[in-house]
């Protein structure tokens, strides 16, 4: 019943974002979808699955977002002619997949042909083999280890990308200008500063927990370091560029990146030296149930490194442009003002 | 005694979830943006706060009871900061609440820098 | 049948509209929206055709002895990552582009592309 009315709230958001013109409100109701969706996750017991999106889908992506809009302007212009061509594409495709789910199993069949291959092998082996309650890091971190290599690597190869295209030469900043800026926006900001001030340790310590019981419970690397992240960009964006540049080292923090990555690609390496294949936990130790959990513990620790960095990277290259941006243009106002 | 805390955590959970509906429908109704973030602001604080306690009444492990309390005080300390800052930002981009006949007033407490 | 594939057939209005946000509007910055409601719909199709009636979450527990299939929401996990990075990218590229043409409506960069293209030929005409 739930996820009924769950499902029609999520239709009616989507058409609300293709009539609104203003895209400030089309962001935010992208952000409200993504968490209506993590809801719908939830009453679908994919907790994992939730846990992801809303920290991703809500958070991150609605961040990066509105940054990106507050340097392309926020207004969208009408388009001139009538989009009766769209529409006729989409209605005969939206047709043809409708008739191809009359196939489809019913939802909620325990018959169905998905549960009846390959996953009631990892039910069944997954405690004798691994030896952790949740099934789902058991599958993603030592059964399909493989993918999660490629999606790590995914998530390094995006924060290159982003530092190609966005990331300025910076000069050196002058310490104290820097300190007359901090204490006059100190005043401004007094309560939300406090808060933070209070909120950001326990914000760490959630994420480490979320990091290592992820194999007890929802978790695992990637919430751990898009929770570590945020706590990361609640600091910049209420102390200014400047302070959040001196607290966290850019070098420091791609250095991290690389080597999240590294971390993983070793475990398989070491895995090879010691007479397995590559990613196989069973020969890291002389015990194959030790073994499992050594190589578990230290690939999310990658994913979790490398995650949290590329998103502290990501972030710090786009406010970084839009600092180089204005100050680009308070330098040509001065010029057209001087001449 | 387990009638009791049924009956008093149900209680609890009625009321909450009224309070969220009536937040809904100030939002709604409201004429201007600062009454209806003072509307969201409080009744969804008070709410979650509600559901939180009516749930923490229910539960039976001690792990499960000391996770609802962390999320309690993570809901009384972040709902309140939110709709401040909202209003703050708000305010200090020159929206002006409705039918506001001090605008003089208001622009002049805008120019100086000691708004908290 | 209704009850049955009402779930299917949501997935398919909300990919149809967010194929119809990528084609028809022209404002990059909603084309990404569009592309993002698109993933999060295929998102929805899988985590739905993992769930059993009467399962619970995939995370062994005393007592329990049906659970919903874990192999789609592994599948899913690694998806919403990707599909954050690739989002990344394009926002990204979206900044560039604003920062080359001053604009980020498809018809005007192609108004520019145009009109530097017809400036290019009649310079080569006349040398």
């Amino acid at each position: 019943m739930i996820d009924i009315v769950l499902l029609t709230l999520l239709v009616v958001i989507a058409i609300a974002i293709i009539r609104m013109k203003d895209l400030f409100a089309a962001v935010m109701l992208a952000g409200i979808y993504g968490l209506l969706s993590a809801s719908f996750f939830v009453a679908m017991d994919a907790v994992d699955v939730a846990f992801t999106e809303a920290a991703v889908g809500a958070g991150i992506s609605t961040l990066l977002m509105l940054v990106v809009i507050t340097m392309t302007g926020s207004k969208e212009k009408p388009t001139r002619h009538k989009p009766f061509s769209a529409l006729f594409v989409v209605i005969i495709t939206g047709g043809l997949l409708i008739y191809g789910t009359l196939d489809m199993p019913y939802f909620g069949s325990a018959d169905a042909p998905i549960h009846n291959h390959t996953s009631p092998r990892y039910i069944k082996d997954s405690m004798q083999e691994i030896g952790i309650p949740n099934i789902v890091t058991s599958v993603l971190a030592s059964y399909r280890a493989f993918d999660t290599f490629g999606e790590v690597v995914v998530i390094f190869t995006a924060g290159i990308g982003v530092l190609t295209l966005l990331s300025v030469a910076r000069s050196k900043e002058n310490d104290d200008k820097i300190e007359a800026i901090n204490d006059s926006m100190h005043q401004q900001h007094l309560v939300i500063r406090i808060i933070s001030k209070m909120l950001i340790p326990f914000i760490f310590l959630f994420a480490l927990y979320v990091q290592f019981h992820g194999d007890f419970g929802p978790g695992g690397g990637f919430q751990a370091g898009v929770i570590f992240a945020s706590a990361i960009i609640l600091y910049t964006m209420l102390f200014g560029l400047s302070t959040a540049r001196k607290v966290i080292n850019q070098t420091f923090v791609q250095i991290i990146a690389a080597l999240g990555v590294l971390l993983y690609g070793s475990v398989g390496i070491v895995s090879l030296m010691n007479g397995g294949n590559f990613l196989d936990y069973n020969v890291l130790s002389s015990n194959p149930i030790t073994g499992q959990h050594l190589g578990i513990l230290l690939i999310e620790w990658g994913v979790g490194c490398t995650v949290a960095s590329v998103m502290v990277v990501i972030f710090f290259n786009f406010a970084g442009r839009r600092a180089f941006q204005q100050h680009k243009k308070k330098l040509q106002d001065k010029e057209s003002s001087a001449c | 005694m387990d009638i009791v805390i049924t009956i008093c955590s149900g209680f609890l959970l009625l009321v909450g979830s009224f309070l969220c509906i009536s937040g809904g429908i100030g939002l709604l109704r409201f004429p201007d943006f600062y009454t209806r973030m003072h509307a969201v602001g409080v009744t969804d604080t008070l709410g979650a706060g509600m559901i939180l306690v009516g749930l923490m009444i229910l539960s039976t492990d001690l792990l499960v009871f000391a996770k609802l309390v962390m999320v309690l005080l993570l809901t009384l300390l972040i709902g309140p900061t939110t709709s401040h800052v909202l209003a703050k930002a708000a305010f200090h981009n020159g929206l002006l609440p409705k039918d506001s006949n001090n605008l003089s007033q208001a622009k002049e407490k805008e120019n100086t820098s000691s708004i908290l | 049948m209704l009850i049955g594939l009402f779930n299917d057939w949501i997935v398919v209005v909300l990919m149809m509209i967010g194929l119809y946000i990528v084609i028809a509007h022209g404002n990059l910055i909603k084309k990404l929206i569009g592309l993002t409601i698109f993933q999060t719909s295929v998102f929805i199709f899988y985590i739905s055709m993992a769930n059993v009636d009467g399962g619970t979450a995939p995370i062994l527990a005393d007592g329990i002895n049906q659970y919903s299939n874990p192999l789609p929401h592994v599948l899913i996990l690694t998806a919403i990552v990707v599909g954050i990075a690739t989002t990344a990218l394009g926002l990204s590229l979206v900044v560039r582009i604003k920062e080359s043409y001053n604009s980020i409506e498809e018809e005007e960069i192609q108004q520019q592309d145009n009109d530097e293209q017809l400036s290019m030929n009649k310079a080569e005409e006349n040398p």
